[in-house]
C-alpha cells in the first residue's frame, strides 16, 4: 500500500511543481513505484517539466467525471517503467474536483504503487483543500524570503489541522553568498520560526531551470548540486537518515554544534 | 418604632474624605432605606456647606441592581449628597465566576501561527510561540514562554493593568486596552525576558525587563486585585 505526499507552499511560485517533478525522478531512480499528480487545474506545469506535455489524453478531470478510467490517463514517464504522471486538466471547469473525487482516486492509485506525489497549487482555497485531503504526509516548500515562510507557517497551521503527520520542510532557492551577508534569512532562523522537521535544502541553481526546459527534471542528472539535493531528499523519505551535505551547506550548523556543547557564547 | 432602634440600624462616620455609612445587614432592605430616609431629612445641612462625598458600607448585605439604585435615589435626594461608593463584603456565584473566568490564567501548549489567533478570557500562559502574522488575545496579562513574533493584545476588554511578557521579544506589534505599539522599521531581532505595560498617564506602551514588573505591577495577579479593590 503506497503513501501519499501532497507538495504544498501556499505562496507561488517557490518551487512546488519543481519539487514534485524532482523527488518523483528521484523516489524512481531509488527503484521505486511512483505516481505523480498534478492538482493544478487551469495552470498545469508538471507534465511540462516532466516532458510528458505531448502524450496527454486523457486528465485527472476526465477520469473524475468518469470519461476514462484513472489507468487510461496515466502518462507513463520516458525515462522510467515505475513513474507515472496523472496530468491537470487545462481547460476543463475546476468545479468537477472535490475532496471525494481526489480521495476516490488516491486509494485507487495506492495499491500499485509505493509513492504518489501530489503537486499542490498555490493559495489556500479550494484547490489546497483538494491537494492535501487524500494525503497521508505533507511537504512544505518554502524559499528563504520573509513571504514565503510566511506563507508557509500559514499553511503549516492549516496542515495541522488536517489529519495527517506533521509536515516537513524543504528549503529551496538558497543562495550562499546572499545567507552569509544577512540578505535572506537563513536555514536556522527559518526552521526555528516554522519549527517542523527540516527535509532538505536545494540551492539555487540554473541547472534546475535548464533541466526543466529540457523537459527533463535536474534530479536525472548525475551530479549537479541540485540533483544530488534532491536525491538526498529522496533518500530521506525512504528513512534513510542522509546528513546535510557540505555541497547542499547548511549555514550556522557549526554554531549549533558549538551551543550544544556550550562553547559559543 | 422607636427612635432608638432605628439608630442602630445606620452609623453615621465623619472622615477627611466625607462620611461613611455603615449599614445594619441584618434587617430588611425596606427598614433600612426608610431610616436612611429619614436620618438624611432630619439632618439639616446649610445652604452654603460643599459637596459631601459618602461611602455606604453595606457589611454582608447583597443589593441587585434595582436596589442599589433606590439607595443612591435617596442619598441623592438630598442635595449636598454624592454617592461615591457602596461596598459590599459579598457578590453572586455568578459574579464570582465570571471574576475567575476574567483572572484565571490559560495554558495552551502550541505555536501560534501566521493567520491564527488565540483568544482568552483572563491571563494567557502560552508555552509555545508566536509567529509573524499570528495574534494572541487576553481579556488579562500575556504571558509567552516562547519567541513573540506576532502580535499580542492584552487587556482586551479595556483593563489598561495588562502586562505582555514573552521570554524573547520582537513583536509585529503590542497592543494594551486601546493603545497600540509597533516594533520600529527596520528593527533587526529582538529582546530576550522582555515585558511590556501602560505607563503611569495609561497613554503608551513602554517596554522594559520582565523583572521591573515588580515594581509597576506590584499585584498582577488580578483576582486577589479585584476581591480587594471591587
Ligand atoms: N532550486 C531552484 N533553482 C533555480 N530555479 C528554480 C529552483 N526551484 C524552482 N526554480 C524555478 O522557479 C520557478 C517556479 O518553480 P515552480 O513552477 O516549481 O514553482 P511552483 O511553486 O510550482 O509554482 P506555482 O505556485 O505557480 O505552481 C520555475 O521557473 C523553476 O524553474
Ligand atoms: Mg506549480
Amino acid at each position: 500500500m503506497g503513501e501519499a505526499i501532497v507538495i504544498t507552499s501556499g505562496k507561488g511560485g517557490v518551487g512546488k511543481t519543481t519539487t514534485t517533478a524532482n523527488l518523483g525522478t528521484a523516489l524512481a531512480l531509488l527503484d521505486k513505484k511512483v505516481c505523480l499528480i498534478d492538482t493544478d487545474i487551469g495552470l498545469r506545469n508538471l507534465d511540462v517539466i516532466m516532458g510528458l506535455e505531448n502524450r496527454i489524453i486523457y486528465d485527472i478531470v476526465d477520469v473524475l467525471e468518469e470519461r476514462c478510467k484513472v489507468s487510461q490517463a496515466l502518462i507513463k514517464d520516458k525515462r522510467f517503467d515505475c513513474l507515472y504522471l496523472l496530468p491537470a486538466a487545462q481547460t476543463s471547469d475546476k468545479s468537477s474536483l472535490t475532496p471525494e473525487g481526489m480521495i476516490e482516486v488516491i486509494n485507487q492509485l495506492k495499491p500499485d504503487y509505493d509513492y504518489i506525489l501530489i503537486d499542490c497549487p498555490a493559495g489556500i482555497e479550494q484547490g489546497y483543500k483538494n491537494a492535501v485531503v487524500g494525503a497521508d504526509k505533507a511537504l512544505v516548500v518554502t524559499t528563504p524570503e520573509k513571504s514565503s515562510v510566511r506563507d508557509a507557517d500559514r499553511i503549516i497551521g492549516l496542515l495541522e489541522q488536517e489529519d495527517i503527520e506533521p509536515p516537513h520542510l524543504i528549503i529551496n532557492r538558497i543562495r550562499n553568498h546572499m545567507m552569509k551577508n544577512g540578505d535572506m534569512l537563513d536555514v536556522d532562523e527559518i526552521v526555528q520560526v516554522l519549527s517542523i522537521d527540516l527535509l532538505g535544502i536545494v540551492a539555487d541553481d540554473d541547472d534546475v531551470i535548464k533541466a526543466s526546459n529540457h523537459g527533463e527534471p535536474v534530479a536525472f542528472q548525475p551530479n549537479t548540486r541540485a540533483s544530488i539535493a534532491y536525491r538526498n531528499i529522496a533518500r530521506r523519505i525512504l528513512g534513510e537518515s542522509v546528513p546535510l551535505l557540505s555541497l547542499e551547506e547548511k549555514p550556522g550548523f557549526m554554531d549549533k554544534i558549538k551551543k550544544v556543547f556550550g562553547l559559543a557564547k | 418604632m422607636s427612635a432608638n432602634q432605628t439608630n442602630q440600624r445606620i452609623t453615621i462616620k465623619g472622615t477627611r474624605d466625607g462620611l461613611t455609612l455603615f449599614m445594619d445587614d441584618t434587617c430588611s432592605f425596606e427598614n433600612l432605606l426608610k431610616e436612611l430616609h429619614d436620618i438624611l431629612t432630619s439632618h439639616h445641612f446649610a445652604e452654603d456647606e460643599p459637596m459631601i462625598t459618602v461611602k455606604v458600607e453595606l457589611g454582608n448585605r447583597y443589593l441587585n441592581g434595582e436596589q442599589e439604585s433606590q439607595l443612591r435615589e435617596v442619598i441623592r435626594k438630598q442635595n449636598k449628597l454624592v454617592v461615591d461608593q457602596i461596598v459590599s463584603n459579598v457578590i453572586l456565584k455568578t459574579e464570582a465566576l465570571e471574576w475567575k473566568e476574567d483572572t484565571e490564567i490559560r495554558l495552551h501548549n502550541k505555536i501560534v501561527r501566521s493567520g491564527q489567533v488565540l483568544h482568552v478570557n483572563g491571563d494567557l500562559l502560552l508555552v509555545g510561540d508566536v509567529n509573524p502574522g499570528g495574534k494572541v488575545i487576553a481579556s488579562g496579562n500575556i504571558f509567552v514562554m516562547g519567541n513573540l513574533r506576532g502580535i499580542a493584545h492584552a487587556g482586551v476588554d479595556g483593563n489598561e493593568e495588562a502586562v505582555i511578557a514573552a521570554s524573547y521579544m520582537a513583536p509585529n506589534q503590542l497592543r494594551i486596552a486601546d493603545k497600540i505599539s509597533r516594533s520600529p522599521d527596520n528593527e533587526q531581532g529582538g529582546v530576550h525576558m522582555e515585558c511590556g505595560f501602560l505607563d503611569e498617564q495609561r497613554e503608551q506602551i513602554i517596554m522594559d525587563r520582565i523583572s521591573s514588573l515588580t515594581k509597576a505591577r506590584p499585584d498582577l495577579n488580578a483576582f486577589e486585585r479585584r476581591i480587594f479593590n471591587g
